[in-house]
């Protein structure tokens, strides 16, 4: 029974990985074809960092996942704050709108987005590019870091915030020694939730963004529509790996952090 | 806490500018012309596309399925193994997912391509080639691939909470190993189950690149005729936003019906 | 000894006209250990986080020794908190914890580590500094709690069930070590509870509350012996409550029979409680008896059995040290001073 898991689980990994180390392989494959293997190459490397549009397009998508995430944090870090003091009602109304951007299909909250820039671009010399990929990041963010912090308003004790001022903490100074440090871990994951969100995001900022200000992603789409070219399976290959690097260092500092806790057992 | 409410109010204001007036803007667009005189028109010309409607139901319907089956046993797997290697092999499921969906995509564009790899190895043992790529099953396997991890992640997290103990107490009671699973994971695992539906049925209804990518011209789907109406060469807004709108409406009914499943209302992101 | 706490006519309403608090008036003396008891939505934790500061009442005012400290902010008043489920701050550690108030008020390094570890001492946490406090057992963070409260030496320590998460055993043990502590710093410390023996064997004084009122304030010994109405006698300890008459003074009816008691001063004929404690019922040969029964149910309690007896009427408890046959016919007697009577309650 045991031995029948493993098989399945090994064949829906290589179905998971397959494709991808298909592309890896090409990558290095001296001419365009993608059946036959004829030759290690590193050219399409040297093209892809010749390539301008990629070039341009992931340093507009480092800085607007950079910008809207620091944004929605901050921005979100106070809503969550404000939220979880409102009554009941207001409560749900306002978390019920903030759950649409999650709930909705990407192209339905592009495409309405979209509708708001045209008709301020109609009337406020509003142009599609940086300005409205920003504004559309930062919306689709919020929801993330406030769903990330919420949960942590609720795991905590509710009188914490009185037995700071009990201790003779003002209501402010409650605050930032009692109530940030224990919301931390959501702001932070929130942060990052809402920055790999901003990087991989296709859909949203295909409807809002105009033909100055491009992510990655669009580029990649759009190479995708022209004639295949190896410099995707290049692009492809050199992303993975610093998919995977950023895991490995990510679960290196989750086990060294549970070893550390850990380790107070003993003591 | 009371006087924290006022730190909410940047948001609020973006929330009512950025999220609510989009979504109130769109239904506008649907029930008017462009000069703004109430119309049914666009509404009832969204049946024209009803045969699109159908096929993209069905095919997200398929692959939701697919998921599903493939999915339960790997999510049970994973949550009964030793609990080290949990993490490391819910991490290897879970990594394809952080390559852009696009190139994944692509991937296998290259790979079901009428010169792709398979059919290359077909050909060796003298089959085919065959017609793979733009096909509606290839939108199907497109989806399955993209979306597969979005439902092993929700079926995982509520497996894992399973206590071996309960599984014990059933096998105690005279379960087999058919019962346990019908009579005890299942019901425990309804949760999961719903959750890891919406989120595959979501965005494999709604998807545009699939299709576009893997179905060729053929095979549109209700995101393809959206973004036809948007910045393709259908120009027309009011339709798009009847049709979103349309879409929008299926997909609470469908979560909605999803939630009456689902015990308790946790959202699993 | 002075009164430290004093409280007037307080009365606290929601929104929605309920009343929690219905016109309280209580005066803390110093050094005295003071308990709420009532059971649950009675108004004892109310009136201890009106004391705090965190709630504001509807109406009346708070006196601090003899200053009225209406609106003065919690941070702002000399008491300190032991909250329910302690409400440790989980991302500091023991110390951290207990030396939170301190850093606060921006004492010198020097003094904190001195008065940080005379508390570690009293509450017999030596050793434990650099511990997590999600790490501690339920006992362990209860003391942590008491520490970080006491190390700000407050005058008044407000105690909010701090032992109801505990098992009996350790509950025992810290009711006893609460109690010195109390003493050897000589605190006032009020305390909620809705442990009827938890209050008996901590406090110096006693307040029975129900639905927003005082009923009885008094000495343990004074509210177990003289309870002022059913409820009290209901709820402190257990009691048989009968529906009686009184005919004429020192003269009581009920289930249809005339006993003798020592309270008068009510009107002829006037319906009222009477409260008889179990372990008052004297069992008699039923012969000679005024009062009969029929035992339904013996339990054994360890220093006692309790008799459930189907009397007339009534289904009388006794506790005696002597069992009875299970369907026995026993009689019941009772002396003049052990019934007590009580005007009857509204509602």
């Amino acid at each position: 029974m045991k031995k029948l898991g493993n098989v399945y689980l090994a064949l829906i990994l290589l179905f998971l990985y397959l494709p991808i180390f298909v592309l890896i392989v090409f990558s290095f494959n001296e001419t365009k074809s993608r059946s036959v293997f004829s030759g290690f190459t590193l050219d399409w490397y040297v093209r892809l960092f010749h390539n301008k549009a990629i070039i341009a397009s992931l340093i507009n998508t480092l800085i607007i996942a950079t910008l809207a995430s620091i944004i929605s944090t901050v921005l979100g870090t106070l809503a969550a704050i404000g939220i979880n003091s409102m009554k009941k009602v207001p409560k749900a109304v306002v978390m019920n709108i903030t759950n649409m951007p999650v709930i909705n299909p990407e192209i339905v909250t592009g495409v309405s987005m979209m509708l708001l820039f045209v008709f301020f671009a109609a009337r406020m010399n509003l142009e599609f590019g940086f300005v409205t990929l920003l504004i559309a990041h930062i919306t689709f963010d919020v929801p993330y870091v406030i769903l990330n912090i919420m949960p942590k308003f609720k795991q905590m004790d509710p009188h914490l915030f009185e037995a700071a001022q009990d201790l003779g903490c003002s209501p402010f100074q409650s605050f930032r020694k009692v109530i940030l440090p224990e919301i931390m871990p959501g702001i932070i994951s929130g942060f990052l939730m809402a920055f790999t969100y901003s990087l991989d995001d296709f859909v949203i900022s295909y409807f809002t963004s105009g033909s100055t200000s491009q992510t990655l992603p669009i580029t990649i789409y759009s190479m995708t529509r022209r004639k295949i070219s190896p410099e995707i399976n290049a692009l492809s290959t050199l992303l993975f790996i610093a998919v995977v690097a950023i895991l490995i260092v990510k679960n290196i500092i989750e086990t060294k952090q549970a070893k550390k806790n850990a380790g107070y057992k003993g003591v | 806490m009371k006087q924290l409410k006022v730190l909410s109010l940047p948001y609020l204001v973006w929330m009512v500018i950025f999220i609510l007036v989009p979504i109130l803007m769109m239904a506008f667009f649907a029930f008017t012309t462009e000069n703004g005189a109430l119309t049914l028109e666009h509404i009832s010309d969204v049946g024209q596309y009803a045969n699109i409607f159908v096929r993209s139901i069905w095919l997200a319907l398929i692959a939701t399925a697919i998921c599903l089956v493939l999915a339960y046993p790997i999510a049970f797997i994973l949550s009964r193994m030793e609990k080290h290697k949990q993490g490391t092999m819910l991490m290897l499921v879970m990594l394809p997912m952080w390559m852009n969906f696009l190139l994944r995509t692509y991937a296998w564009m290259t790979l079901l391509g009428n010169n792709g790899i398979i059919n290359y190895l077909l050909g060796l043992i003298g089959l085919g080639p065959y017609k793979l790529i733009n096909t509606s099953a290839a939108v199907v396997l497109g989806m399955v691939y993209n979306y597969l991890p979005f439902m092993i992640l929700p079926l995982y997290s509520v497996m894992e909470k399973i206590d071996k103990s309960v599984i014990e107490a059933a096998t105690d009671l005279g379960c087999n190993s058919a019962k346990v699973l019908f009579k005890v994971i299942l019901p425990l695992s309804l949760p999961g189950i719903t959750s890891g539906i919406t989120m595959v049925f979501v965005p494999a209804i709604s998807t545009f690149i699939i299709s576009r990518m893997l179905g060729g011209g053929s095979n549109l789907l209700i995101g393809d005729l959206i973004e036809m109406q948007f910045l393709g060469n259908a120009y027309d807004p009011h339709l798009g936003a009847a049709i979103a709108l349309v879409l929008m409406v299926i997909i609470l009914v469908i979560m909605t019906v999803m939630n009456q499943f689902s015990p308790d209302d946790q959202v699993l992101i | 000894m002075e009164n430290i706490v004093s409280l007037k006519n307080l009365v606290v309403e929601f929104e929605d006209g309920e009343q929690i608090l219905k016109n309280i008036s209580l005066d803390i003396k110093d050094k005295e250990f003071v308990t709420f008891l009532g059971p649950s939505g009675c108004g004892k934790t109310t009136t201890l986080r009106i004391i705090g500061g965190f709630l504001e009442p509807t109406a009346g005012d708070v006196f601090f020794e003899g200053k009225r400290i209406n609106g003065l902010p919690p941070h702002k008043r000399n008491v300190n908190t032991v909250f329910q489920r302690y409400a440790l701050f989980p991302h500091l550690n023991v110390y951290e914890n207990i030396a939170f108030g301190l850093r606060v008020k921006k004492l010198p390094e020097k003094e904190i580590l001195k008065r940080v570890g005379e508390m570690l001492e009293l509450v017999n946490l030596k050793g434990f500094e650099k511990r997590t406090v999600n790490r501690l057992s339920g006992g362990q963070q209860q003391r942590v709690a008491i520490a970080r409260a006491l190390v700000n030496r407050p005058k008044v320590l407000l105690l909010d069930e701090p032992l109801g998460a505990l098992d009996l055993k350790l509950r025992k043990e810290m009711q006893t070590e609460l109690r010195k502590i109390q003493q050897a710093l000589e605190l006032t410390f009020v305390y909620v509870t809705h442990d009827q023996e938890e209050a008996l064997t901590m406090s110096d004084t006693v307040v029975v509350m129900n639905n927003g009122i005082i009923q009885q304030i008094g000495s343990p010994t004074d509210i177990y012996n003289e309870p002022v109405n059913a409820f009290v006698a209901d709820f402190i300890g257990e009691s048989n409550i009968i529906n009686g008459c009184m005919p004429e003074d020192c003269v009581v009816e009920f289930t249809g029979r005339r006993f003798a008691c020592v309270d008068k001063g009510f009107s002829p004929d006037e319906t009222v409680d009477v409260v008889i404690r179990p372990e008052d019922v004297k069992v008699i040969p039923a012969e000679n008896a005024k009062l009969t029964g029929i035992v339904e149910s013996v339990v054994f309690k360890g220093v006692h059995y309790e008799m459930t007896v189907d009397g007339v009427d009534h289904k009388w408890i006794i506790h005696s040290t002597k069992a009875e046959p299970v369907g026995a016919m026993i009689g019941m007697d009772f002396d003049p001073y052990d019934i007590h009577i009580m005007k009857k309650t509204e509602g």
